[in-house]
C-alpha cells in the first residue's frame, strides 16, 4: 500500500519566538526552521511500515513557500521515496491545506495518510481531521500505536484521549494523525542526505490542483501574552508554607 | 443568532469542560442550544438542561453515538448545522477530534482553542505554544470554535431548559471502538483540579514519582500532573502530561517539582494563579514564571513540605 505523509516547515521547536513590534505577526527573519516534530513521527511511522513490508511507497508532501523543499529533502533522507511540493506564497490555513491534500490523494490514491496531530506554529490541530472529512474517510487522531491488519483493509489504532487510551478499528483508506509517543524518529545519516538529493521531487501549485487557498480567517493582531510578574525565591520550606498560607492564601 | 454547544460526556456524567464552553457561548451572546449525542444518556441531557444560560437541549440518543466516534458525531452536527451561527465544543481530546471534521464538511475554517471572545466574529487564541496571542476574525457564515476551558469560568446552575429529542443520522460504519483503557484515579481530574502537584524527570523513577508526589497531592486534595520528560521516561501515564501537547491547566496552585520549565510545559500551566517551583537548579527556566521558588533537592523539600502543612 501507498502512504502519503504531509510535512510542514515550521520554526524550530527550540527557538523562543518573538512577536513583531507592529503586532503583525511573528518575526521569522533569520530564525532556524525545521520539520514540524509531529511530522517527523509521521515519516518515521510510514518508513517503519515500509521496512516491515506493509507499505510499498512513502510519498512526502508539503505546501507553502519554495523553501519547503528543504523539509521535503529531510523527509526523503529519512526514508520517503519521493516528494511533492505544492508551491505558493499565500498564507495557508488548515482548510486550504486539507483541500490541497485531498487533490493530491485523488491523484495518488494512498491507503493511509499520516499527518502530525498539530503544527507547533499555529497549534490548530485541524488538518488531518479536515482531510478525512473531505475524503469521507475514517480518522484516527492522536495515535500512539498502529497495527495494520493482514489484508490491509483495516487498521487498529490506539489513541491518546483524556483519561487514558482508546483503541479503534478503522477501515482503510484512512487518515491517522500522530501523537509524540507513536515512535522515536531516527536521524538522517549523511549518506542518506546525499541520496535524498537524487530522489524525485515534483512541484505543483494550488491552481494546477484546482484549489482555492484564500485564507478564511483574518489575523487582526498578534500580541505577546501578559508576562507573569516576577516571583520570589524563598529560603526554605517553612517560608514557602508561610507565604502560601498568608500571602497567596492558597493552602 | 443561535449557538450550538456540543456537550462532552461519557453517557452517564456531563464533563465539566462543557460548562466552560457554555460560558464562552454566553460571551458571544444569543440563544444557546446544547447537543447531547450518545446512547442511554438521558441523565446527561438533564444535567445539561440545568446549566445557566442554556435555552434548549437537543438529545440524540442512539447506538451509533455510544462511543462518540468522530465520523458519526460530525455527520449529526452537520445535519443540524443550518440553524446555527456558531458551533462550539470544548478544546479537549474529544472536541479537537470531531470538530474540525464538522468545519470541513461545512466548508468553513475552525478557530481552535479560543481564550477570549472579542466580538461574535473575532476571537483571541494562543499560537506558538502560547508565546503569542493572535486575534482572528472569521468571515465564514458559521463560526466553528473550540474553547480552552481554563480561559472561561464554568457556567453555573440555572432553571431547567426543555429537552427535545433529535433524530440520529445513519451509522457511517467506517470506524468502531475496540476498547478503552482509562487511568484509574481517586484524585480530582487534572483539568478541573484546584491544586496540581506536577513532577518532572528529576523524580528519577516511576516509584519515586508516586512515592514522593502522591502523599503531598493527597494532603492538598490535588491532582497529579507530569512533564513530558517524566511521561516519556515512563514515570507517569500519558494522560498526566501538562503542556502544549498534553493538557492545558489553570489551577489556583500549581506545584512544579523537579520540572525545568521547557516552553512546551509552560504553555500548559502558565495561566495558573500561583506557581510554586521546587528545583535544585537555580537557573531552571521554571523560576522565571514561579511566584515562589525553592532551590532545594526535591527529595528533602517535598517530605518537609508535607510535614509542614497541617
Amino acid at each position: 500500500m501507498k502512504i502519503l505523509v504531509p510535512v510542514k516547515r515550521v520554526v524550530d521547536y527550540n527557538v523562543k519566538v518573538r512577536v513583531k513590534s507592529d503586532g503583525s505577526g511573528i518575526d521569522l527573519a533569520n530564525v532556524k526552521m525545521s520539520m514540524n516534530p509531529f511530522d517527523e513521527v509521521a515519516i518515521e511511522e510510514a518508513v517503519r511500515l515500509k521496512e516491515a513490508g506493509i507499505a510499498t511507497e512513502v510519498v512526502a508532501v508539503s505546501a507553502g513557500l519554495a523553501n519547503s523543499q528543504e523539509t521535503l529533502r529531510t523527509a526523503l533522507a529519512l526514508g520517503a521515496d519521493r516528494a511533492i511540493l505544492i508551491e505558493t506564497d499565500v498564507e495557508l490555513q488548515p482548510l486550504a491545506v486539507a483541500k490541497l491534500l485531498k487533490a493530491v490523494c485523488e491523484k495518488e490514491s494512498p491507503q493511509l495518510v499520516i499527518p502530525g496531530k498539530q503544527a507547533i506554529d499555529d497549534d490548530s490541530n485541524q488538518t488531518g481531521q479536515m482531510l478525512a472529512a473531505l475524503l469521507g474517510w475514517p480518522q484516527a487522531t492522536f495515535a500512539s500505536k498502529l497495527v495494520v491488519n493482514a489484508d490491509k483493509t483495516a487498521a487498529a489504532v490506539t489513541r491518546e484521549i483524556d483519561g487514558g487510551l482508546e483503541t479503534i478499528e478503522i477501515a482503510l483508506p484512512a487518515v491517522m494523525t500522530t501523537d509524540l509517543r507513536l515512535n522515536e524518529p531516527r536521524y538522517a545519516t549523511l549518506p542518506n542526505i546525499m541520496k535524498a538529493k537524487k530522489k524525485p521531487l515534483e512541484t505543483t501549485t494550488p491552481a494546477a490542483l484546482g484549489v482555492d487557498v484564500a485564507p478564511r480567517l483574518k489575523t487582526l493582531k498578534v500580541a505577546e501574552p501578559a508576562r507573569r510578574s516576577g516571583g520570589v525565591k524563598v529560603a526554605d520550606v517553612a517560608e514557602l508554607v508561610e507565604k502560601l498560607k498568608n500571602e497567596a492564601k492558597v493552602i | 443568532m443561535t449557538i450550538l454547544v456540543i456537550a462532552e460526556h461519557d453517557n452517564a456524567v456531563l464533563k465539566p469542560a462543557t460548562r466552560n464552553a457554555i460560558a464562552a457561548a454566553a460571551r458571544i451572546g444569543g440563544d444557546i442550544d446544547v447537543l447531547v449525542a450518545g446512547a442511554a444518556c438521558a441523565a446527561v441531557a438533564e444535567a445539561a438542561a440545568r446549566i445557566a444560560g442554556v435555552t434548549r437541549v437537543r438529545l440524540a440518543d442512539a447506538a451509533q453515538y455510544a462511543d462518540h466516534g468522530a465520523e458519526n458525531l460530525a455527520a449529526l452536527v452537520v445535519a443540524n448545522a443550518a440553524a446555527y451561527s456558531h458551533i462550539l465544543a470544548p478544546a479537549t481530546a474529544a472536541g479537537k477530534n470531531f470538530l474540525p471534521r464538522v468545519a470541513a464538511l461545512l466548508d468553513v475554517a475552525q478557530i481552535s482553542d479560543i481564550v477570549e471572545v472579542v466580538s461574535p466574529d473575532t476571537f483571541v487564541r494562543p499560537i506558538y505554544a502560547g508565546n503569542a496571542l493572535a486575534t482572528v476574525q472569521s468571515a465564514d457564515a458559521v463560526k466553528v470554535i473550540t474553547v480552552r476551558g481554563t480561559a472561561f469560568e464554568p457556567a453555573g446552575e440555572g432553571a431547567a431548559a426543555p429537552i427535545e429529542a433529535l433524530a440520529g443520522a445513519a451509522d457511517a460504519g467506517i470506524s468502531r471502538l475496540v476498547g478503552r483503557e482509562l487511568t484509574v484515579s481517586a484524585r480530582p481530574e487534572l483539568t478541573a483540579a484546584r491544586v496540581i502537584v506536577s513532577g518532572g524527570r528529576a523524580l528519577g523513577s516511576n516509584e519515586n514519582f508516586h512515592a514522593v508526589l502522591e502523599p503531598l497531592a493527597d494532603k492538598l486534595g490535588a491532582a497529579v500532573g507530569a512533564s513530558r520528560a517524566a511521561v516519556d521516561a515512563g514515570y507517569a501515564p500519558n494522560d498526566y502530561q501538562v503542556g502544549q501537547t498534553g493538557k492545558i491547566v489553570a489551577p489556583e496552585l500549581y506545584i512544579a517539582v523537579g520540572i525545568s520549565g521547557a516552553i512546551q510545559h509552560l504553555a500548559g500551566m502558565k495561566e495558573s494563579k500561583v506557581i510554586v517551583a521546587i528545583n535544585k537548579d537555580p537557573e531552571a527556566p521554571i523560576f522565571q514564571v514561579a511566584d515562589y521558588g525553592l532551590v532545594a533537592d526535591l527529595f528533602d523539600a517535598v517530605p518537609a513540605l508535607l510535614a509542614a502543612i497541617d
